[in-house]
């Protein structure tokens, strides 16, 4: 029987070719730009494990993404310009914040609708 | 007109059940396609690995249509595209790699044994490089035309039946 599991085991092993850890984060030694960086690293999705910002993944793509966000903030680049460029490869999905244009309009507007309907709503109860 | 407001509540929950329903089966990762095809490759310079010359974007101005292939030695699906690549690269594809976060012995092995099909490999030791592609993952596999312009990004490993488009996209890049 152990022998058995060992030879699974054995086959095994060649299959389980893991992607190799990443050592730990290098924070940047400017705590404002750190700051800013991290604010960003928040708003960014990240790729492999999606629905997870690339702040709170450890997956290796978003420490990957994670590094280029500070190497651009340390270079003096905006988070805005480091977040546009995201979007340049990736698309509208790779930022948590929904951009504002027309197609978005209405998103942007729909808690501003929903809370119009609400008090029109209350407003005639009310007045019954 | 009273009755419908009753309903109407109703009526939109099960409009999310049904969603929601529908959703069921779907894959839960969306497959995120590169915005970077019909824009030139950014700039990157990556050292030697595997006993190949590096790779920089310089090279991918040649005048000449190239594939770029984005591989790990610890990637499964890279070893099951080896064989399609060698294919390609026999009937005359220009194929350079990108290894990505890997060690220069892990790549000799792994292209001693599934063969070295390439020009160039760049070590992209980071993972920096890649992202500028809009890649997602590995493997990934772009073609590059004369110019430097990405033209055509294929995701996930390259099967037999992919050979032939990917060499007509090539070919169509010219």
């Amino acid at each position: 029987m152990r022998a058995l599991f060992l030879a699974l085991l054995l086959l095994a092993a060649p299959l389980a070719g893991a992607e190799p850890v990443a050592p730990p984060d290098t924070p940047l030694a400017d705590g404002t730009a750190e700051a800013r960086a991290v604010a960003l690293m928040h708003e960014l999705r990240c790729l492999t494990c999606q629905n997870q910002s690339i702040a709170d993944s450890n997956a290796p793509q978003a420490q990957a993404m994670r590094t280029e966000v500070r190497q651009r903030i340390a270079a003096g680049e905006s988070p805005a310009a480091v977040r546009a460029l995201f979007v340049e490869r990736y698309g509208d999905w790779v930022s948590f914040v929904p951009p504002a244009r027309a197609e978005t309009m209405l998103l942007w507007a729909a808690p501003l609708l929903l809370l119009l309907a609400g008090g029109l709503l209350l407003a005639r109860r009310i007045r019954r | 007109m009273k009755r419908l407001l009753w309903v109407l509540p109703l009526i939109l929950f099960a409009g999310l059940i049904a969603l929601f329903a529908g959703n069921l089966g779907r894959p839960p990762q969306a497959v995120v396609v590169s915005r970077m095809i019909g824009k030139p490759v950014p700039d990157f310079a990556l050292a030697g690995t595997g006993g190949r010359p590096g790779l920089s974007s310089a090279d991918l101005r040649t005048g000449q249509p190239q594939l770029v292939n984005i591989f790990a030695s610890w990637c499964l699906p890279c070893a099951v595209e080896a064989p399609q690549l060698e294919a390609m690269a026999r009937r005359g594809a220009a194929i350079h790699g990108i290894a990505v976060r890997d060690q220069p012995a892990d790549v000799a092995a792994f292209l001693a044994r599934h063969g070295n099909p390439f020009q160039r490999i760049g070590a992209d030791g980071g993972g920096l490089a890649m992202l500028g592609f809009g890649a997602s993952g590995v493997p990934e596999t772009y073609v590059i035309d004369g110019n430097g312009i990405i033209r055509h990004q294929h995701l996930g490993e390259i099967r037999a039946e992919h050979v032939p488009d990917l060499l007509a996209r090539l070919e169509a890049a010219r």
